[in-house]
């Protein structure tokens, strides 16, 4: 039985990790309301932009002309993975839960015969698809230095990915990260960016639009676009589903930092009950002896 | 005068919406203004400024790169850059001018297709010159 000493130490070292949690919930709950006001802002920006790359791209389709970005290379043998995390871990299961999907997907395409790149964006994400895969990775780009996401970051991503496109280097590339559904819930999300795929909800519109300068043109100038708006997305969204689970995942450490202090607590008593009894009865039957 | 909703809209954040009377696009094929009841149009954005005439007074926007949609509802300019022309600073400026030189040197090395590249570096240049900012010299 471990000494009242060691007891006290105990829930002394505790408390102590209790205070640490709380502070880094309450961070990650400030935190998080400003990610998901950054993630609110950026959204009539891609909601137009996917609605009206809706409309060009259901009327390009088909077509023998259309861009590389949107029609594919005609092959799918090469993939891009484009795996997004966090840079910090404590977060509960946000990373491996990204990683989780990312490596299912990655094991399904080499078991299909496929050749698989990855390119991780966020060190945690690298590190956890490191034992694995770590033959397959192409690139990582590190976002250790950067405060807030901004449109430009996702711009960088973007073109690191759109050359090595262009470069032939791969034919497919999905993006991996996770959607922010609410404080609990996160949800890890695989998106085809290359090709061009519209996402759900977004259908063309039946207004016909003059196209300046012609529709092609303005295909090519905006698909380029359309991946680094995809990453932004991905990039916003992750940002906030980050705080989200730290903050759910402190709040539990928090909790149990609580009942295992009361757990202790008890035992202290106890212990130091049981010394005084002890103590008593060596007292009174000392007196009896006598 | 009828009036028509306009929005402007960066990827970060969006930065205005109102009733626009006319509004000055600087189109990829060259600048067009638009008014209530425009043909549904769809255009490119060169790097330019746009001018907003809204009740009886005109807003000025930097914008670089996206698109503006035209549509019975009235106008959407999507930008991937857009500042307000008061907010408009050297440094900024600067920068912009920066990165579309550094993109052109680029693209001159990798492909030799330097057409759009130039024309951006140029349009960007001439932004510069018309809200009275200085660039430095375009090398191409």
């Amino acid at each position: 039985m471990p000494s009242l000493k060691d007891l006290k130490n105990r829930i002394e070292s505790v408390k102590s990790t209790r205070k640490i949690t709380k502070a880094m919930q309450m961070v990650a709950a400030a935190k998080l309301r400003r990610a998901q006001e950054a993630a609110e802002m950026s959204r009539p920006y891609a909601e137009r932009f996917n609605a009206v790359m809706a409309g060009l791209a259901s009327a390009a389709a088909g077509s023998d002309s259309a861009p590389k970005l949107l029609s594919g290379t005609g092959s799918d043998q090469t993939h891009l993975l484009v795996v997004m995390t966090a840079e910090r871990g404590l977060c509960g299961g946000f990373n491996t839960n990204i990683a989780k999907i990312a490596r299912q997907k990655a094991q399904d395409l080499v078991a299909a015969g496929k050749t698989v790149k990855i390119l991780t964006v966020g060190k945690k994400g690298r590190d956890q698809l490191k034992r694995d895969f770590g033959d397959h990775f192409v690139g990582h780009v590190d976002m250790t230095e950067v405060k807030n996401v901004g449109y430009g970051d996702a711009q960088n991503v973007a073109r690191d990915v759109l050359a090595r496109f262009d470069a032939g280097e791969f034919d497919v590339a999905t993006l991996f990260f996770s959607k922010f559904q609410n404080v609990v819930t996160q949800i890890p999300t695989a998106q085809q960016i290359i090709p061009f795929e519209v996402p759900e909800g977004y259908e063309a519109g039946e207004t016909l639009y003059d196209y300046e300068p012609d529709e092609e043109a303005i295909l090519a100038d905006l698909l380029p676009r359309g991946v680094a708006t995809a990453i932004f997305s991905g990039l916003l969204e992750n940002g906030a589903s980050e705080q989200g689970a730290r903050m759910s995942a402190m709040d539990n450490a928090t909790r149990n930092a609580g009942e295992m202090i009361d757990k202790l607590t008890i035992e202290f008593n106890r212990s130091r009950q049981a010394v005084i009894t002890n103590e008593l009865i060596e007292i009174i039957s000392g007196a009896e002896a006598l | 005068m009828a009036e028509m909703q306009f929005d402007l809209v960066s990827p970060e954040r969006s930065l205005a919406s109102l009733q626009a009377a006319s509004v000055q696009i600087p189109g990829a094929d060259g600048d067009m203004t638009v008014m209530a009841d425009h043909a549904p149009t769809i255009t490119t954005l060169r790097p330019g400024v746009l001018r907003v005439d809204a009740g009886g007074s005109t807003q000025e926007f930097v914008v670089t790169g996206g698109f503006a949609e035209i549509g019975a509802q009235g106008v959407s300019v999507l930008a991937e850059r857009a500042i307000v022309r008061a907010e408009m600073t050297q440094d900024m400026m600067d920068e912009m001018f920066d990165e579309a030189q550094a993109s052109y040197t680029q693209t001159k090395e990798n492909s030799g297709a330097v057409d759009d590249a130039a024309k951006t570096l140029s349009d960007i240049a001439a932004v510069g010159a018309e809200i009275g900012l200085s660039t430095k010299q375009p090398t191409l």
